[in-house]
């Protein structure tokens, strides 16, 4: 479904995506772990058009697509939860929802998954009306995967889910992430820090090591390999 | 206290004001979007008076009654200035997306300059009269000796456009996707929106409400030169300013706020320092609001 060819990307003269392939396959749950300034969210952003990559190549089932500004990327069906949550603090919680179905207009069907968010998290049922600034973190978050669950994406990025939440919010949010990858059969790459959780639930694992992917296999695997508890498991 | 002429001036401030808030517009809903403050768009008001005043002597000539020509030269402005605020972000600022706020400033101010000049080589440096296009309105007549049936073409209009505008932020897709832009620029991407697209829009929508502001007060006052877009510029910048830059409401408040107070200060104290008014005004709002009236001060950002 997503492939990544030896690419690279660059801030400025810093070279932060040394050589990047990876392959991700329709219906999966892959997930990528490294260390802090590995260069996770740089590959996210690089496949959403954001960062511009300096060479290689990013295909979306078969199609080119890093020369394609972020709308069309978008439009194909890839969505990102971006680090940080970003949501629009000035809007309610109901128009942040709205947004995500900007590129959508099957009325019977944005009104389904509007139901089915509720129905997963009622406290933004409550919230509706409320600004989104002024929502807690744990609640940015569902809302941040919420409205990316309205762009009724096929591809779902996301970027450390769990920072910051507590460990039973956290919870919660990776049982969510396994079940919109049952019910709506939407592929998910989750880059996290919480490298235990992540390999729990994702088939796949890559391990990234400044700019570089050193390791994959399946998440069991990884789970198991002993450089991998060392680093990242803290076992 | 002389009430009529405490109305005469309430009205002349709402009136000042109701022009400000529409060149206003264009000024915070710039900065909303691409935080530049776009010291060319006095120009772009001056330029649809300028051709509000080329198109209404062609029709007049023509033999057109007042009320079409006013219609069709209202609209030929907007055209023209939406074309010209167009191009003006295309060719000045968007090369500049991701260069330091200072060489947008700078190319902002150069761009103001080359309007001017561009406007004075093409027609002139004189005043030229402009022609009323309000016609004295019949039904009107009882109440003209406070407001003017010009002054009310001016308060209704700017009505209707805020209105309008109101409708166009909240309701359209467009609209939410420059409230979206806004916020937060990268996400409003992230979720399938043209970022360079609703730029182009807010460049638009702000040149048109300027563009009918120059159109009302250049038939109003009477006469316009190619410097007209200087002043009346600055005036709504520090409307903006002080309503809260890049608040929509904000800006008609400030715009208002400017009106009354220039109107009030000219009519009770003097009319010598009018300029000075809208300055010192400014200055004392900042102390104590730095944010202005209804601006936002920074509030969480996660
Ligand atoms: N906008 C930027 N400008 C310059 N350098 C950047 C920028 N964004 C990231 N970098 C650098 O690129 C490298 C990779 O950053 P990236 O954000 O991709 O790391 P990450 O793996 O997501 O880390 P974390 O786990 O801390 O989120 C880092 O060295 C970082 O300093
Ligand atoms: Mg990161």
């Amino acid at each position: 479904m997503l492939k990544l060819k030896n690419v690279q990307a660059f801030y400025g003269n810093i070279q932060a995506l040394k050589d990047i392939s990876m392959d991700v396959k329709e219906g999966e749950i892959i997930t990528l772990i490294g260390a802090n300034g590995a260069g996770k969210s740089t590959t996210l952003m690089t496949i959403c058009g954001i960062v511009p990559i300096r060479s290689g190549e990013i295909l979306f089932e078969g199609q080119t697509i890093n020369k394609m500004p972020p709308n069309k990327i978008v439009a194909l069906g890839i969505n990102q939860v971006p680090e940080g949550r970003h949501i629009f603090p000035y809007l309610t919680v109901m128009e942040n929802l709205d947004m995500g179905t900007f590129l959508r207009n099957d009325k019977d069907g944005i009104k389904k998954d509007l139901d089915y968010i509720f129905t997963l998290f009622p406290r933004l049922a409550e919230r509706r009306n409320q600004a989104g600034g002024t929502l807690s973190g744990g609640e940015q978050q569902m809302l941040a995967i919420s409205r990316a669950i309205m762009t009724r994406p096929r591809l779902l990025l996301l970027d450390e889910p769990s920072l910051g939440l507590a460990p039973i919010i956290t919870h919660q949010i990776f049982d969510i992430i396994k079940k919109i990858n049952k019910d709506n059969k939407t592929t998910i790459f989750l880059v996290e820090q919480n490298a235990n959780l992540a390999l729990n639930v994702a088939d796949r694992g890559y391990v990234m090591e400044n700019g570089l992917i050193t390791m994959t296999d399946t998440g069991k695997n990884l789970l198991a390999n002993e450089d991998v508890k060392k680093a990242y498991l803290g076992i | 206290m002389d009430f009529e002429y405490f109305t005469q001036l309430f009205f002349g401030g709402l009136t000042r004001g109701s022009i400000y808030a529409l060149i206003a517009l264009g000024y915070t809903m710039v900065y909303g979007i691409i935080e530049l403050i776009n010291f060319a768009h006095g120009e772009i008001y001056m330029i649809g008076a300028f051709t509000g005043l080329i198109i209404s002597t062609v029709l007049t000539m023509m033999g057109m009654p007042a009320i079409a020509v006013m219609v069709l030269a209202g609209m030929a402005a907007i055209i023209y200035s939406c074309a010209y605020g167009y191009t003006m972000e295309k060719i000045a600022y968007k090369p500049l997306r991701n260069a330091p706020r200072l060489s947008v400033l700078i190319s902002a101010i150069g761009m103001s300059l080359f309007l001017q000049n561009y406007v004075l080589l093409a027609q002139t440096s004189d005043f030229l009269p402009f022609p009323s296009l309000v016609p004295e309105f019949e039904f009107w007549e009882p109440y003209s000796h406070i407001l003017t049936s010009p002054e009310l073409m001016i308060l209704s209009t700017t009505v209707v456009v805020m209105i309008l505008l109101t409708i166009l932020i909240k309701f359209t897709k467009i609209g939410k996707a420059m409230r979206a832009t806004s916020q937060d620029k990268m996400m409003a991407a992230l979720l399938g929106i043209n970022v360079d697209q609703v730029i182009s829009a807010t460049f638009v929508v702000g040149s048109a409400t300027a563009a009918i502001g120059g159109v009302l007060i250049a038939s109003h006052i009477g006469q316009i030169n190619f410097y007209m877009g200087f002043i009346a510029g600055i005036k709504a910048f520090v409307a903006a300013v002080l309503g809260g830059i890049g608040s929509i409401p904000g800006a008609v408040l400030g715009a208002l706020v400017l009106g009354w107070t220039e109107s009030f200060f000219t009519g009770y104290i003097s009319s010598d320092y009018e300029d000075v008014f809208a300055f010192i005004f400014l200055v004392v709002i900042l102390i104590f609001r730095p944010s202005g009236i209804l601006g936002r001060s920074q509030i969480q950002k996660v």
